[in-house]
């Protein structure tokens, strides 16, 4: 009728041509069906990656739930705490650095406390295997040690009952003890209802007075297993006692853990400063701040993360192969289907991406089914007595990136099939049969 | 004589199969107009598959112009061809080719899918029931084509194929698949959306349906033999003595019955 008017609408309706969100939704509405309506062949397809992504799941809920565990033991321990050790720098000539040279000295605890800001206090730790006796008991190669009253600050073992030693202790060697639980039972000093305080020992023959009980580390992680029994001496008493060889190391701690890599760093240019290296000279001993060992573990538990990436990759490509072969087949199922939707309009990229979207579909779907078991059997970790993974949880990124890559490999193993979809000529496809 | 929609200059149409060449439309011009209803007849291999290809869009000539209400069509890309069908081009197969899984709605809806123009969900719903509707399905519309008989599929494949007004409705042996009653009842419901103004073209080897038409276009070894009217083209139809004589066979046998 309207002559002038029809090319004008028609020339209106080619505009903004593209695909629009009912495209996407009746996409993955007709996904969906054609999975539905294959439950079986839909379910085995995407075991591959069902399976995947729920030990990955499994495995990323244990090693997390282990951190949690991990890490909090540690920051029970503190951050801040630093230890220096004496060290023989490998590739160097013996002679050049002999023990000697290395071990720790007292003046050097001294010059750190004096010179490093960030030290907030210092204690050297000396082992003497001493004989030990009591009224009752007597125990040869018992470890003493010989520090200063920092020393509780430094590894954060309080006194439990009587006093800490005081500056004075240091200063005129009285020959007093501290002990822990362990020592008062091995040497049965409680006999007036005291827990031993106030008792005396004999150690290598002096008689010390025992007046305060520390409490047992909790310290467990670093191999400091202190059910042993334990016994210590001011620093300055431990020294006349000395004999030619023996161990020192520092413990310190820094003003707070913010300033725990700081402190390290001040530690030791005031040790390499002590001991005049050169520099080009090697460190000769060693500091070792807590972070460090929590670095490790992160390390080792990253590694671990990856293996496990690796073998879900490995699921998940047999997974991608299961899901090319059943989209291939669906291809050439529907291959008239095909056809009518070019007939009626469907361009190339359109076939092309319904297929993909078929696939991500199904890849999508499995792969939160497979996040549903794994997050089971991240709960079922937690009830695992003894295992230390209370804490065990599927974290977000984990979420995220396991449906990422379920959609990556729809994506990447629907690509040939979808493309192969997109190429039929219509008419050819409705011949088909 | 309203003006032509479709217009068709020395359209030609060569396959390669190997070394041998076929020539499957040797240069054919036609000319069909708004709201016409043309028959496209020919024996097997005569070329009526092809031109009926070429004039849904969905293949190009080798040589010629084909322009489709004043656009050359024959020199488009195959993107804008399938934007020409989406929306200006019905199509009507012998076997339904409707989807299984989908409803009656939802397979008319089908074209809507792939088009950036038809509004929102509702206008979409409206439209593909309006469609089921002028085809007398509105009853129907939540039923499954295993649900449904051949007469009612094919119904839901024209109401699909009417849903964007297209310029032309092109049916390829629309009743092939149908008894004589469904035929009748489908030539019916083809003469009534002519007369509502739908231009149709269909392709057929039955006489009977061809009757319906009110042109008839004959090709032979990819020529066009004759293009006449109905009732021309009854009168100098190869097959009138054939249809003459089906015609007294089907008087006596009712003569006998009464
Ligand atoms: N895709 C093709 N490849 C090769 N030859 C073809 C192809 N399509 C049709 N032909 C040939 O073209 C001629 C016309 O075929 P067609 O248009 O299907 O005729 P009709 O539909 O009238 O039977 C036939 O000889 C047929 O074999
Ligand atoms: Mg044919």
């Amino acid at each position: 009728m309207s002559n002038a008017s029809a090319p004008s609408r028609k020339g209106a309706k080619g505009e903004g041509r593209g695909l629009t969100i009912f495209f996407f939704l009746k996409a993955i509405g007709m996904a969906l069906s054609q999975i539905w309506a294959n439950k079986t062949r839909s379910f085995l397809t995407a075991l591959g990656i069902i399976v995947g992504v729920a030990s990955v799941t499994a495995v990323i809920a244990a090693l997390t739930g282990l951190k949690a565990k991990v890490l909090s033991e540690f920051e029970s321990v503190g951050a801040a705490r630093l230890y220096v050790f004496p060290n023989r720098p490998d590739n160097v000539p013996r002679a050049k650095f002999p023990w000697e040279k290395c071990r720790l000295k007292v003046s050097e605890a001294q010059a750190i406390m004096d010179q490093c800001p960030s030290i907030k206090g210092i204690s050297p730790i000396v082992d003497l295997p001493m004989s030990v006796e009591s009224d009752t008991e007597l125990i040869d190669g018992m470890t003493v040690n010989g520090i200063w009253p920092a020393w509780h600050d430094a590894v954060g073992r309080k006194v439990m009952r009587g006093r800490p030693f005081s500056q004075i202790d240091i200063d005129t060697a009285r020959q007093v003890a501290l002990v822990n639980e362990a020592a008062v039972t091995e040497l049965k000093i409680d006999t007036d209802g005291n827990g031993g305080l106030g008792e005396h020992i004999l150690l290598g023959g002096r008689r010390f007075l025992v007046v305060g009980v520390v409490e047992t580390t909790q310290a467990k992680m670093l191999g400091m297993n202190s059910s042993e029994a334990e016994i210590f001496i001011p620093f300055s008493v431990a020294e006349k006692l000395l004999d030619g060889w023996y161990f020192m190391q520092f413990a310190a701690i820094a003003t707070s853990p913010e300033t725990a890599e700081e402190a390290k760093a001040e530690v030791e240019y005031v040790m390499r400063r002590q001991r005049g290296l050169q520099p080009d000279d090697p460190d000769t001993f060693r500091v070792a701040a807590l972070d460090q060992y929590i670095n490790q573990f992160k390390s080792l538990a990253s590694g671990v993360t990856a293996i496990a990436g690796g073998i879900v990759g490995i699921s998940l490509l047999v997974g991608g192969i299961g899901i090319m072969n059943i989209m291939l087949v669906s291809v050439s199922e529907r291959t008239r289907e095909i056809g009518l939707r070019k007939a009626v309009g469907a361009t190339s990229a359109a076939i092309l991406l319904q297929f993909l979207l078929e696939a991500v579909t199904l890849t999508v779907l499995g792969g939160i089914a497979g996040l549903v078991i794994g997050k089971l059997m991240a709960v079922s970790l937690t009830y695992i007595p003894g295992a230390n993974l209370e804490q065990a949880d599927v974290p977000a990124w984990a979420v995220i990136l396991s449906i990422v890559f379920s959609a990556g490999v729809g994506v990447a193993f629907g690509m040939f099939p979808a493309y192969k979809a997109s190429r039929l000529d219509p008419i050819e496809a409705l011949r088909h049969e | 004589m309203s003006e032509s929609i479709i217009q068709l200059r020395g359209i030609a149409k060569v396959y390669r199969v190997g070394v041998e060449t076929i020539h499957a439309l040797r240069g054919v011009d036609l000319d069909i107009g708004r709201n016409e209803m043309v028959a496209i007849m020919g024996s097997s291999g005569s070329g009526k598959s092809t031109l009926m290809n070429m004039l849904g869009c969905l293949d190009r000539p080798t040589s010629g112009e084909y322009m489709l209400g004043g656009r050359l069509v024959s020199a488009m890309k195959t993107d804008e061809l399938a934007l020409i069908r989406n929306e200006e081009i019905g199509f009507v197969f012998q076997s339904f080719e409707l989807l299984a899984r989908q409803t009656a709605l939802e397979n008319v809806e089908l074209p809507l899918m792939y088009s950036a123009t038809a509004g929102g969900f509702r206008a979409r719903r409206e439209r593909a029931l309006s469609a089921l509707q002028r085809v007398g399905l509105g009853n129907r519309v939540d039923h499954r084509p295993n649900q449904l008989s051949g007469g009612q599929k094919q119904r839901v494949a024209i109401a699909r194929a009417i849903l964007n007004n297209p310029k032309i409705l092109m049916a390829d042996e629309p009743t092939g698949n149908l008894d004589s009653a469904t035929t009748a009842e489908i030539l019916a419901l083809f003469t009534r959306i002519y007369r509502e103004g739908q231009t149709i073209i269909i392709v057929t080897h039955e006489n009977d349906v061809a009757a319906h038409c009110q042109r008839v276009v004959r090709l032979r070894d990819g020529r066009i033999l004759s293009d006449l009217s109905a009732e021309e083209d009854f009168e100098v139809s190869p097959y009138v003595e054939e249809a003459r004589a089906t015609q007294r066979r089907r008087a006596a046998a009712e003569e006998a019955a009464a």
